[in-house]
C-alpha cells in the first residue's frame, strides 16, 4: 500500500479540472514520470506558483468538483510522479475519483464545512497530515495545533488501496 | 419497483457486487483510441498479460492527432496499430478510414440500445443516444475491460429531465444543452445518470441526441441516455436487418430498454425550451452561458467547427446554410473538420465542402485535433475562438486561448461577422 502521510498543499477553488491538472498538450507522453513539470500548468488560481508551491507537498486538500472534466489518469499519474497519493475535498467528478483508487490512491471526501475549517485554521501555515487507515483518521497539524479528523472509505475503495490498484483486485477475482 | 434504463442495463450486466452498492458489469464493448489506449498496453505487456477478452467487441481508432504531427504521437498510433494487428482487432481505423471516435462508432453501427459500453474518453456518453450505457473511464479501467470485458460501477442513481416545448428557429441540440448543463451546474449530475424525455428529444434526430447526450459529462453525470425509438431504428436498420424480420420487430425489441412507468429517479425535472436563445458559453466552465445576444460583437479569431460534439453532417448543413454564399471575416481563420470520412464524403457530394472551402474555410481531415489543443488549429497566447466544442476550460484549445462555445449555426455566422453574432441575421 502507498503511503499517505506528509505536507498539505491548500488548492482554494471548486471544480479544478483535469486540463488544468495536466493540460492535453502533454497526453503525447507514454511514460508517466515525463508527466512531472507539468503538473497544474493551466491552473486557474491567483497567486499559485506551481514550481515554488508543489515543492515537498504529498496530500492536496481542495473544495468541491475535484477532476472534473477529462477522463485522463495522466491526471492522477502526474500527481503520483510529483509525491501527491492522497486528495482531500469537499467531492470529486466520478471518473477522476475512480481513477485515484485504480491506481492505488486515496482520494477522500470530508464535509464542506469541515474542509471550510480545514483552510480556515491550517491554509495558511505549513500543515501536515498523517493518515490512519485502520481508525479512518487524519491527524492533522500545523500553526502550533492539531486536529483528529475522521472520515469514511467505503469497502470497495479500501479494498482496491489494499490490494494496489483494479487491475490486481480484478485480475484476482474476474 | 420499476426501474430506469441504467438499472434495466446493468441487472442484465450483472457479473459481481464486491461491496456497498458497487457493480462490476459485463461490457458488450471497449473502445480505444490512441491517446489513452497505449499506456494500458504497454502496461499488459509489463505483466506479461497482453490479451484482449474478446477481438470482435473491441474498436479501436486513431483520431485524437492524426495524421502524427510529431515523433510521440506517431509513437502513440504505431503502439495502438500493432496492437490491433497482434490481436486480430478487426474493426480498427486508421488514416484515410479513420474518424473523431464519438462519430464514427455510431456511424458504424457499433452502438446498440441495450449495450454496455467504455472508453478512456469522458465524451463516451455520447453513447447514451441510442438507449445504451456508455461511460468515460480512465486508462486502468480501459485495462481491465480490455483484459476481462467487465468494470465496477456503483448502482445507477438517475435524472430524468423532461425536455419540454417546441425549439425555436435557429434553436439547436448543442443550446439544449447548454441550456441544461447551466441549469444543473457543472457538479450537477456527479455520479448520476441523466435520462432524457420529452417531445423535444422524440422530434430529434439521431445526430441531435448525440450532440445532447455528448455534454451530459459536463454536468458530471456518467452518461446521457434517450429512450430508442423509431429514429433510433432506422439510423441502426443496415446493421440489424439481419437481426430483425422487421423495422416493427427491431423497434418492439429494443422497447425493453426504455424505463417503467414507475421508475425511481433521484429528480425530475421539467425543461421548456420554447422561449430558448441561442447560446454561448463564457470563462472556464462549460455552465457559465448566456444569450448569444448578451456577448454579442465580442471579438473572435477564430471559428472552430467540428468535434465529437458537432462535426456531423447535420451539422455542417446548418452552418453552410448561414455560409453559402459569404465569406469568413478577413480578421478571422475559419476550420471546420468534418467528423468522420462518412461525413466529409457526404458533405463533398451535397456541395456543403465547397460552401465552406468558398467562403474561405480551411477543411482539415476528420480528427479531435483542435478541439484540446492538439493539432489543428491551436490557438496562441491571448487569442479567442468561437467553437462548436464542448470544452471551454482554461487553456483548451491552446495555452493563454480562450474558448466559446457555440452551436454550429452561431459559430457560421461569427465567421462572417468577425465577433460573437446571432445566425439569425443571416437567415432569410
Amino acid at each position: 500500500m502507498k503511503n499517505f502521510n506528509g505536507t498539505v498543499l491548500f488548492l482554494n477553488r471548486a471544480d479544478i479540472n483535469t486540463d488544468e491538472i495536466i493540460p492535453a498538450r502533454y497526453l503525447t507522453e507514454i511514460s508517466k514520470e515525463a508527466l512531472k513539470p507539468y503538473l497544474f500548468e493551466e491552473i486557474h488560481l491567483d497567486g499559485f506558483d506551481p514550481r515554488r508551491d508543489l515543492a515537498g507537498k504529498k496530500i492536496i486538500i481542495t473544495r468541491s468538483n475535484f477532476g472534473c472534466g477529462s477522463s485522463r489518469e495522466h491526471a492522477p499519474w502526474a500527481l503520483e510522479v510529483n509525491g501527491i497519493k492522497l486528495v482531500i475535498a469537499a467531492s470529486f467528478a466520478r471518473i477522476f475519483r475512480q481513477n485515484m483508487f485504480n491506481c492505488g490512491m486515496l482520494a477522500v471526501e470530508l464535509p464542506p464545512a469541515r474542509i471550510d475549517h480545514l483552510f480556515e485554521e491550517f491554509a495558511s501555515h505549513k500543515t501536515t497530515i498523517t493518515t490512519d487507515l485502520a481508525r479512518n483518521r487524519f491527524t492533522v497539524a500545523g500553526a502550533g495545533k492539531q486536529e483528529e479528523v475522521p472520515f469514511s472509505l467505503p469497502a470497495f475503495d479500501r479494498a482496491l488501496i489494499q490490494v494496489g490498484g483494479w487491475v490486481e483486485y480484478a485480475d484476482a477475482r474476474y | 419497483m420499476g426501474k430506469s434504463v441504467a438499472e434495466k442495463i446493468f441487472d442484465s450486466h450483472f457479473i459481481d457486487n464486491p461491496a456497498d452498492d458497487v457493480c462490476v458489469i459485463r461490457l458488450d464493448a471497449v473502445f480505444c483510441h490512441e491517446i489513452t489506449t497505449p499506456v494500458a498496453i504497454n502496461d499488459l505487456v509489463r505483466r506479461g498479460k497482453d490479451r484482449v477478452f474478446d477481438p470482435r467487441k473491441i474498436k479501436a481508432v486513431i483520431d485524437h492527432v492524426t495524421p502524427a504531427k510529431d515523433s510521440k504521437t506517431a509513437a502513440q498510433g504505431k503502439i495502438l496499430r500493432d496492437w490491433a494487428r497482434r490481436h486480430q482487432i478487426r474493426d480498427f481505423f486508421d488514416i484515410g478510414r479513420n474518424g473523431i471516435c464519438h462519430a464514427i462508432f455510431p456511424e458504424k453501427g457499433f452502438v446498440r440500445p441495450g449495450f454496455t459500453i467504455i472508453m478512456g474518453d469522458s465524451h463516451t456518453c455520447t453513447y447514451g443516444a441510442f438507449g445504451a450505457f456508455a461511460a468515460g473511464v480512465g486508462t486502468t479501467d480501459l485495462e481491465v475491460g480490455i483484459l476481462k470485458g467487465v468494470c465496477a460501477f456503483h448502482y445507477p442513481q438517475t435524472i430524468k429531465i423532461n425536455i419540454q416545448g417546441t425549439l425555436p428557429a435557429g434553436v439547436f441540440a448543442k443550446d439544449v444543452i447548454l441550456s441544461i448543463i447551466a441549469r444543473l451546474g457543472v457538479n450537477g449530475a456527479t455520479n448520476k445518470i441523466i435520462e432524457f424525455d420529452g417531445p423535444v428529444v422524440e422530434a430529434m434526430s439521431m445526430e441531435a441526441r448525440m450532440t445532447l447526450c455528448n455534454m451530459a459529462i459536463e454536468a458530471g453525470a456518467t452518461c446521457g441516455i434517450c429512450y430508442p425509438d423509431e429514429v433510433t431504428v432506422d439510423y441502426l436498420w443496415d446493421f440489424i436487418q439481419d437481426e430483425f424480420a422487421s423495422r416493427p420487430a427491431a423497434l418492439a425489441a429494443y422497447q425493453q430498454f426504455k424505463p417503467d412507468p414507475d421508475a425511481q429517479y433521484e429528480a425530475v425535472v421539467d425543461h421548456d425550451v420554447a422561449q430558448l436563445e441561442p447560446l454561448v458559453t463564457f470563462g472556464y466552465r462549460p455552465d457559465l452561458v448566456r444569450p448569444v445576444k448578451a456577448m454579442e460583437g465580442t471579438q473572435i479569431d477564430q471559428v472552430y467547427i467540428g468535434s465529437c460534439t458537432n462535426g456531423r453532417i447535420e451539422d455542417l448543413r446548418v452552418a453552410a446554410q448561414v455560409i453559402k454564399g459569404r465569406q469568413v471575416h478577413a480578421a478571422v481563420r475559419g476550420i471546420v473538420a468534418p467528423a468522420t470520412p462518412q461525413v466529409f464524403r457526404q458533405a463533398l457530394q451535397e456541395g456543403i465542402i465547397k460552401t465552406f472551402m468558398e467562403a474561405g474555410f480551411c477543411v482539415t481531415n476528420p480528427t479531435c485535433g483542435a478541439c484540446l489543443g492538439m493539432s489543428t488549429g491551436v490557438l496562441a497566447e491571448g487569442e479567442v475562438c468561437a467553437s462548436t466544442t464542448n470544452r471551454n476550460f482554461k487553456g483548451r484549445m491552446g495555452k493563454g486561448g480562450m474558448v466559446h462555445l457555440m452551436s454550429p449555426a452561431t459559430a457560421a455566422a461569427s465567421a462572417i461577422a468577425g465577433c460573437i453574432t446571432n445566425s439569425k441575421i443571416y437567415r432569410s
